[in-house]
């Protein structure tokens, strides 16, 4: 039986992890897979406390979060590709304008 | 025995996160990345969450990678993140400022989860929370009877997403 603090805590690196991709990298893809890392960390702490609360309630929610994931990866890519078609480079350092 | 499986998985975990952030080839990126998420998958399963795992492997590790190494190979530049980086001295800031977000959510960690009290909803008569909890059965009750409303707004969620990334992706005219 593992003590759910260590998932809590194995999700706090996976997450600071994540957060430092998005601060370092340069390439809006990685980014944006940075972000997912980020997602799935909070989940993993999410599914650890339902577990201590002895509950589904926390699988449902984590549910409905991998299914706005889904719908968020699917536009935000086809927002990168538009951008890409534009500008025919990816640096987000580059991306400064917010209309074309 | 379990705990053995959970430090074996964790460490993989770590470590294909980090490469997901410290490889310059946003394609090992992605496959390291996809390591990572089947790794949480196995995690989800030592929680009782049999479910979850399934899902995860299906939407994430399945769909969303798809998605994503689709796109990096419609747009991958070869050369990625040449040149002199013009933030330099900003990125080197990251790795102090993420220590310093881990000490943080460590702190909080400390005081609220170790130390703090059992969940309300545990009551302190009843000290093992009923094991059967976390089954596919249970999710699907409340999936389908508590949240029933939420489902099925997420189906017109995925409809609207649907409808945006068609817009964006269309070409215009001219």
């Amino acid at each position: 039986m593992v003590p759910e603090s260590y998932y809590t805590v194995l999700s706090a690196i996976l997450f600071t992890i994540g957060v430092v991709g998005v601060l370092v990298r340069r390439n809006p893809l990685v980014i944006f897979m940075s972000i997912e890392l980020m997602l799935n960390a909070a989940n993993l702490a999410l599914v650890a406390f339902g577990h201590r609360a002895g509950t589904a309630d926390a699988q449902v929610l984590v549910f409905f979060v991998m299914t706005v994931a889904a719908a968020e990866v699917a536009v935000g890519l086809a927002i990168i590709v538009a951008i890409f078609r534009l500008q025919r480079r990816l640096s987000v350092d580059e991306l400064s304008i917010m209309r074309w | 025995m379990e705990l053995v499986a959970f430090f074996v998985i964790a460490v993989v975990a770590v470590v294909s996160a980090l490469g997901l952030v410290l490889r310059r080839n946003p394609i090992h990126g992605a496959l390291f990345l996809v390591v990572n998420l089947g790794c949480v998958a196995v995690l989800y399963l030592l929680l009782g969450a049999e479910f979850l795992a399934l899902a995860q492997v299906i939407i994430y590790a399945g769909a969303i990678m798809v998605l994503f190494v689709f796109a990096i190979m419609v747009l991958i530049p070869g050369k990625e993140e040449t040149g002199p980086d013009p933030l330099r001295s900003q990125r080197l800031l990251a790795l102090p400022l993420g220590a310093l977000l881990l000490f943080e959510i460590g702190l909080i960690l400390h005081s609220s989860v170790f130390m703090g009290a059992p969940h309300p909803g545990v009551r302190p008569g009843s000290a093992a929370p009923p094991t059967a909890a976390g089954g596919i059965q249970s999710v699907g009750r409340l999936l389908l009877g508590d949240y029933l409303l939420p489902f099925e707004v997420t189906s017109v969620l995925l409809l609207a997403a649907l409808v945006g990334v068609l817009a964006l992706a269309k070409r215009r005219a001219g």
